[in-house]
Formats: C-alpha cells, sequence, structure tokens
C-alpha cells in the first residue's frame, strides 16, 4: 500500500518537467502562430527586412539567425585551441595530479560566472582593445561577441573531453608504449580516434550552450537589425534581439519575436539531441 | 656450452613504487637468447614488476624507480632510449587489446604505423602475411584483413596482439599472463605458437598457471616478496626444488 503511494506520487512529480516543457512549447507555438501566418513560415525564415513602419510592417529573421550561427561557429572555432589543451592536460598528460586538479577546478570555476560579467569584461576590457588594435572602429560586434562566448564555453567543451579522454583505456595505450610509441604518437593515433567522436560530441553540446547565450551577446554584438557584413560588423543574434524589443513589442511584432523564440529553441534542442545520440553511440571499446 | 652469450641479463635489478617499499630486490639472472623462461609466484611478488621493468614501462610512470643494471645484448637498457628499447623488447598483455579503431591488417602494422615508419605496399602485405602465419591466424582472417580487430575472439585477439608485437622483430618478447583472459582452447593454441616463437625470439612470461610453466618454459624462475628465491632448468624445479619456499609453492601450499 505504501509503495504504491510512493508510486503515485513519484509519477506525478516525473510528469509535471514534460508537461511545463509541453506546456513552453505550445506557448510558443500559439503565439508565433500570427507572425508566420502574416509573413508565411518560410518567407519569415528567409526575409531580412526588420522594419516598424506603422502599416507597412516587415519582419523577418535571417539577419538574427546569421547572427546566432555567426557567433556560435566564430566561439566554436575560437574555443578549441583552448579547451583541448586543457582536457589533454588534465585528462592525460597530468591525469590524477594534483596540479590537473587545479587546473580542471579553475576551468569549472568559469563555468558558474554569471553571463553579465563576461559581458561586463568584454564591453570594458576587450571592446577597447579591439578599437585600440583597429579591428572595428566601434569595438562592438560579431567578433567580440564570438571572444567572450569562447571562453564562456571552454569549461564545457574542456571538462566532458577531458572525461572521455580520461576513459581511453590504459591497456591500448600501454600497447602502443611497448611498440616504440612516443606520447605524441600515442596521443594522436590511439587517444584521438578512440575517444573521437566523443570529444566532438562534446563540442556538439558546447555549441547548444553558446546559441542561447543572451546577455553577454546582448551587450557586445551592437545591436543592429541586418545581415552581419563580416566578422567585424555589428549583428544581433536572436537570443538578443529578444532580449532586446520585446519590452516595446506587441502584436505582430510580438509574434514575431516569439516566433523567433521558436525558431531558437528548435535549434538548440536540435544540436543538443545530436550532442547526446552521439555520446550513446559513440563505443569505448 | 659455456660460451652461449646471454641476450638478457638481470644484475641487481631493482624496482620501487615508494621509497620505502621495493616490488623487486636485486634480482640477478642470465637468460640465454631463444629459450621461454617462466616467471612464477604468488600475487604481488613481483613478477610482472620484473617483466614491465624490461621494456621500461615502468618510465611511463613517474613515481617507480628502478635501479641496478639490464642488459640486452651487453648494453644497459636503462641508460637507453625508451622507444628504442621498447621496439627491440616486444610485450604482450593480460588483456588482449587490439587498437579498435583500425583494422586487422592496420593493427598488426601499428608498430610502424605508431612510429611514423613508412613500408611500400609489398613490404606491408609482406609483414602482415609473415606475422599473422607465425601467430598462425592467416588462415582465419586473410579475408576480412580489413575487419576491425574487435570482431575476433578473445582467443584471435590475442594472436593479433602477439602478431603486431612480431612485426618490429623484437629480439625478446615479454608476455604478461597471455592467457588468463582465454578459454582452455584458445590457450593450448597460444602455448602451442609460443614453443614455434622460441627460434625467432626470446620468450619472458609471467604466469599463474604451473602447468603452463611446465609445458612451455626451460627455465623457470620463483619468486617471492620480490626476491628471486629460485632460477634453473623448469624440470629441476618442478622435480626438485633447492628452496624449501619454491617447494611450498609449488606444492600449492601457499598463493
Amino acid at each position: 500500500m505504501n509503495d504504491k503511494i510512493y508510486k503515485v506520487i513519484l509519477f506525478a512529480t516525473a510528469l509535471i518537467i514534460p508537461t511545463v516543457c509541453g506546456g513552453v512549447i505550445y506557448a510558443l507555438v500559439t503565439d508565433a502562430y500570427q507572425a508566420f501566418e502574416h509573413f508565411g513560415f518560410f518567407k519569415f525564415l528567409t526575409s531580412s527586412e526588420w522594419s516598424y513602419t506603422e502599416g507597412a510592417e516587415q519582419y523577418g529573421a535571417l539577419p538574427f539567425i546569421t547572427g546566432t550561427l555567426m557567433t556560435t561557429l566564430l566561439a566554436l572555432i575560437f574555443c578549441i585551441p583552448f579547451s583541448l589543451p586543457v582536457a589533454l592536460f588534465v585528462g592525460e598528460y597530468f591525469k590524477g595530479t594534483r596540479i590537473a586538479a587545479i587546473l580542471s577546478t579553475v576551468t569549472d570555476l568559469l563555468a558558474g560566472i554569471p553571463s553579465i560579467i563576461y559581458g561586463l569584461w568584454g564591453f570594458y576590457t576587450l571592446r577597447p582593445i579591439i578599437m585600440a588594435l583597429n579591428i572595428s572602429p566601434q569595438g562592438s560586434g560579431i567578433l567580440t561577441a564570438s571572444l567572450v562566448l569562447a571562453i564562456m564555453i571552454v569549461p564545457y567543451a574542456a571538462s566532458l573531453s577531458a572525461e572521455f579522454i580520461k576513459m581511453v583505456p590504459n591497456d591500448l595505450k600501454e600497447g602502443a608504449y611497448s611498440l616504440g610509441a612516443t606520447r605524441a604518437e600515442v596521443i594522436r593515433k590511439v587517444v584521438f580516434p578512440v575517444a573521437g567522436s566523443r570529444i566532438f560530441s562534446s563540442y556538439i553540446l558546447a555549441i547548444g550552450r553558446a546559441l542561447g547565450e543572451t546577455m553577454t551577446v546582448t551587450m557586445l554584438i551592437g545591436n543592429t537589425n541586418s545581415i552581419p557584413e563580416s566578422i567585424t560588423s555589428t549583428g544581433n543574434s536572436m537570443a538578443s534581439i529578444i532580449a532586446n524589443q520585446f519590452g516595446e513589442a506587441d502584436d505582430l511584432k510580438l509574434s514575431s519575436l516569439i516566433a523567433i523564440g521558436l525558431i531558437l529553441f528548435l535549434i538548440t534542442a536540435f544540436i543538443n539531441l545530436i550532442g547526446k545520440i552521439m555520446i550513446k553511440r559513440a563505443r569505448i571499446a | 656450452m659455456e660460451s652461449v652469450k646471454p641476450i638478457l641479463e638481470f644484475k641487481k635489478t631493482c624496482v620501487s613504487y615508494t621509497k620505502q617499499t621495493m616490488a623487486v630486490k636485486y634480482v640477478s639472472a642470465v637468460i640465454e637468447p631463444n629459450t621461454i623462461t617462466a616467471i612464477m609466484g604468488p600475487s604481488g611478488c613481483g613478477k610482472s614488476t620484473l617483466l614491465r621493468a624490461v621494456n621500461l614501462m615502468h618510465n611511463l610512470y613517474p613515481n617507480i624507480r628502478v635501479d641496478g643494471e639490464i642488459l640486452l645484448n651487453g648494453e644497459n637498457i636503462l641508460s637507453m632510449e625508451p622507444i628504442d628499447v621498447r621496439r627491440k623488447v616486444g610485450m604482450v598483455f593480460q588483456r588482449p587489446a587490439p587498437f579498435p579503431t583500425m583494422s586487422i591488417y592496420n593493427n598488426v602494422l601499428s608498430g610502424y604505423s605508431l612510429n611514423g615508419i613508412r613500408l611500400s605496399k609489398t613490404e606491408k602485405d609482406a609483414t602482415v602475411e609473415r606475422c599473422l602465419k607465425s601467430v598462425a591466424l592467416w588462415d582465419e582472417v586473410k579475408d576480412v584483413l580489413n575487419k576491425k580487430g574487435t570482431f575476433l575472439s578473445g582467443g584471435q585477439q590475442q594472436r593479433l596482439c602477439i602478431a603486431r608485437a612480431l612485426a618490429m622483430k623484437p629480439d625478446v618478447l615479454l608476455m604478461d599472463e597471455p592467457t588468463s583472459a582465454l578459454d582452455p582452447i584458445a590457450t593450448a593454441h597460444i602455448e602451442e605458437l609460443m614453443q614455434e616463437l622460441q627460434k625467432e625470439v626470446t620468450i619472458l612470461i609471467v604466469t599463474h598457471n604451473m602447468g603452463q610453466a611446465m609445458r612451455i618454459s626451460s627455465k623457470s624462475m620463483f619468486m617471492y616478496l620480490g626476491e628471486l628465491v629460485e632460477y634453473g632448468d623448469t624440470e629441476t624445479m618442478f622435480t626438485n626444488p633447492i628452496d624449501e619456499r619454491t617447494k611450498v609453492y609449488l606444492t600449492g601450499k601457499m598463493g
């Protein structure tokens, strides 16, 4: 009897989360419907107009989809040369040592810093440097946002990759050493091929994190509503346009913003799903 | 008789994991070429530790110290580059572990690819065929050379690992309980194989299986608490052990 009650309570509480998630999706879809109906789903995705002229309002998501994809991709590229060495240091070279524990703790601490702090640092420290280096006149833009985003996702990519590098069986590494391989050769020809797909999946999960990052990007991207011409241009990401404009939006504009939110949700969910599937499927012998 | 030049010689070899405790204590022994030497002893007696000293495996772990001398063809390996030593001294481990991302073909050649040594296609084919034939695996896998090595049975995988070690043409082959993870039939295969391999390579094998030591080895070492208690002809040791501890172990009252 007791067991039965326990089971019912457990079931009910476990169901709350999927229900809330379903509710969020339902709300997003119903609220975004007006925009999709007005502009057409495909037109909304591919239009780069964003004008609020009364009576001739035009809203399209393309500049923001581009902005999000550009910042995320650049952040990923910038993040690899920092996170991979950390992962190798912690997971292989200094595995199990004090210095590795310190490095991995410090890296993990980066994940705990609130994004507003990253934003402030980017705005008051990195932006003047970008300006001083004459990379862009206004300092803010896709590049600046991507650099800070890269630092923000390093801990996610590094700590997951380090775990996967640690999981490469010692038997295989010793087998390679016994054949006369050097450490670099063991890493290149045994550790990376064996842990490769899982390391890749940890970067996919890091991307998932970068896609939706709002505060930092809003503070640094420059907030212009057109497709960025180069990586030094200003722009807006899907998250930053919503953060910028939701307060003063109503009706069709609000519906358009929510539609952008729905697209962002779908992209992020898709990327995370791929990452999780890859981790599951990649077997380590 | 006495003039056979030793291939391997331990001179007061010591291995310690910590400053206080020695896992291998002052082992001295001379190994003649093309012999099979079985190293026996209860768990924790230092037999694997001694074996791993011969291909400088301990260098991978900074806390482990190896002292004394180990001569390979008269040269002290402890002052040689680990990479050079390991190419001359192959090793087969307890659990068969072919490289999971490589095909059978590439597993045999992994010693070359890991070291960045390039071979021509004909050299590669010849090496693969020679090594797989010498481990009696050729007939079983010659049609599936491009399949992953991990699809093979445990015994086949272990033979593949022996082939991988043989491909580097080592002078000495170290085997650390190579059959302990295998079934009796696969074990018999490997034992048969070792008799054949003796012609080209000197084998040192750590084994818990006394029957195995008796069947395959010509010389035996008995180690206890890090010391080499007794070393001599296998037959003599099994029929007429000199040391009391050897006798107790061999009659199954210890270990």
